[in-house]
């Protein structure tokens, strides 16, 4: 029997601390692991907790990140909860499995510390990592602090293992910015977030030699279409199930989650559209423009990278007063616009107040975005509402060295 | 169409080509692409003969999966000791046998790999890789003698 930890009731943890709480008091079967810059100290974590008594689990050390993954998928296919954690390179060398992970319905939860892909080989917090994984099936949630990167994970499990859902989770924060950066967090005591993550219940276990099963299935043109629409569905539905557990997860520790985060959007005529460490930067700058200068900037962040939230980007641009919003993605889009632009434009075209939107990529590498960048930005997108067109390129940089670097034009006048 | 019959236990083996099990639409495919082994409880399968046991649909057993096959292993019964050695080592559980006799090969299964005939251990081997195309009783009626010991 694992033994229980002493905790206060506030502690100052940086976020893969808080992450490698979080993973051991929802009492994982198995974690199989590599460790791997910035997400090191989850799996160092949580090994030291299980040499010490602290999980019944197994802790598997394995040879690559793709055998992490294949790890996971073999234990969660014989029926255990199994969670592992990575970042960056490790997380581009899991992607095969990743896939593999989702479409056989597997409930492994990934807690991802957002890091640079190379080249240029790079240790910092950007999302292409994050992006990386946007089509690959799973479940993504963002944390945007240590706090977050503590409760979202218990949520993780509830979400994935929910028997409607099945489907693998990640909990995604930024290297270093979250990963490595102490803050009060508030923990629950082990047997109330254990209470709330809950008993695993498997389905389809091969452990069950009552019911023996094939996992893994090839299926060529006949068959394949059908699964990936029926998995496909099941992601897009999952916004039910993550809405209940967030509502649980309210009452029980009155933190509140949503898909979609807002902050003052009721009467913006500006926003920012953006993710991660980010979104509290973006936050207190907005706060401060409008007592600064009056001008009505309100913020929006999807917490819920997959599922994208459509539904609730769109009630959250869908607002009369405002003119102009400003998407930011930390990932180099290699070739066209920024994923988030893409996906929020698209929803916030089938709104009647339908918006004027433009795109910066920013904070490539771990590049430092701070309050005076997020209020030129957001002064900017002003320009553009007074004008009543977009006065610059559509695609920007910020915080980029050399001359001025943009791509097209509006054609809305 | 199966190319089994004639070997004795192997009666439900083969039925269907791949492929053609009823196609069912999006909402009604087993999720995660789990395929159960076979209908009801199945903790004594271990204990019962494959033709008593009640495979499910999507089991390979009751599939024809050798289409691709270009070399047949042939069986030769007036050979073989039944040592059971290509029993041991068939990749694809394509030796049948009972009671620790020999049978014959489940040409629904067999994918022509040639292990049997690698490890057959009888002087002349008592399996033989042929064309697909040869009938067996050709290809029987041109098996090797006995190879002499060299002095």
């Amino acid at each position: 029997m694992a033994k229980e930890f002493e905790l206060n009731e506030v502690e100052v943890w940086d976020g893969n601390y808080a992450a490698s709480q979080a993973l051991r008091q929802a009492q994982i079967d198995v974690v199989a692991a590599y460790p791997i810059t910035p997400s090191t100290p989850i799996v160092e974590g949580y090994g030291a907790y299980v040499a010490n008594g602290y999980v019944d689990g197994e802790f598997v050390m394995v040879e690559s990140e793709h055998a992490a993954m294949s790890g996971c998928v073999g234990a969660a296919a014989a029926g255990g909860r199994v969670a592992t954690a990575t970042s960056s390179q490790g997380f581009a060398l899991m992607t095969e499995v990743l896939y593999q992970a989702s479409g056989m319905r597997l409930p492994i939860v990934l807690t991802v510390v957002n890091r640079a892909l190379a080249s240029p080989l790079n240790v910092r917090g950007d999302h292409s990592d994050m992006y990386l994984g946007r089509d690959s099936g799973w479940i993504q949630i963002d944390a945007f602090n240590a706090q977050e990167a503590y409760d979202l994970p218990l949520c993780a499990f509830r979400i994935g293992e929910h028997l409607d859902v099945r489907l693998p989770v990640m909990v995604h924060q930024d290297g270093f910015t979250t990963s490595h950066k102490a803050q009060n967090v508030y923990p629950l005591k082990d047997d109330v977030a254990y209470k709330f993550v809950g008993d695993y219940v498997p389905v389809d276990e091969m452990l069950d030699f009552t019911r023996p099963v094939t996992h893994g299935a090839q299926t060529e043109e006949d068959w394949h279409y059908e699964h990936k629409a029926k998995q496909h569905k099941a992601i897009m539905d999952s916004k039910t199930v993550i809405d209940e557990v967030f509502e649980d997860f309210k009452k029980l520790t009155g933190r509140e989650y949503k898909r979609v985060e807002t902050y003052m959007m009721e009467d913006a005529e500006v926003a920012l559209v953006l993710l991660g460490s980010s979104v509290e930067t973006a936050v207190l700058a907005a706060k401060q423009l409008r007592e600064e200068e009056g001008i009505k900037v309100g913020v929006v962040a999807p917490r819920c990278f997959r599922p994208f939230p459509y539904d609730l980007v769109r009630e959250a641009l869908d607002v009369p007063t405002l003119k102009a919003v400003c998407c930011l993605d930390k990932s180099s889009p290699g070739g066209a616009m920024g994923a988030l632009f893409n996906e929020v434009s698209a929803a916030a075209y089938t709104t009647s107040s339908r918006p004027m939107i433009t795109n910066y990529i920013y904070g490539l590498g771990g590049r430092d975005f701070a309050m005076d960048e997020a209020k030129r930005i957001m002064k900017e997108q002003k320009a553009h509402a007074d004008a009543g067109h977009i006065t610059t390129n559509i695609q920007q940089f910020s915080g980029l060295r050399g001359p001025k670097l943009g791509f097209y034009e509006t054609r809305r006048s | 169409m199966s190319m089994t019959g004639s070997v004795p236990g192997t009666d439900n083996r083969g039925i269907r080509e791949l492929g053609a099990e009823e196609k069912v639409g999006w909402d009604q495919v087993q999720q995660g692409v789990v395929l159960p082994s076979f209908e009801g409880d199945a903790a004594d399968i271990a204990h019962q003969k494959a033709e008593e046991r009640h495979y499910a649909d999507f089991n390979s057993y009751t599939a024809t999966v050798a289409s691709w096959r270009v070399l047949k292993p042939v069986y030769n019964r007036d050979i073989c000791i039944d040592c059971q050695n290509c029993w041991v080592w068939c990749p694809d559980t394509s030796i049948i046998s009972r009671d620790k006799q020999m049978l014959g090969i489940d040409y629904d299964h067999c994918k022509g790999c040639g292990v049997c005939v690698e490890v057959c251990p009888t002087n002349p081997k008592s399996l033989l890789m042929f064309n697909e195309a040869e009938e067996n009783e050709e290809a029987l009626s041109e098996w090797p003698q006995k190879e002499k010991k060299a002095k």
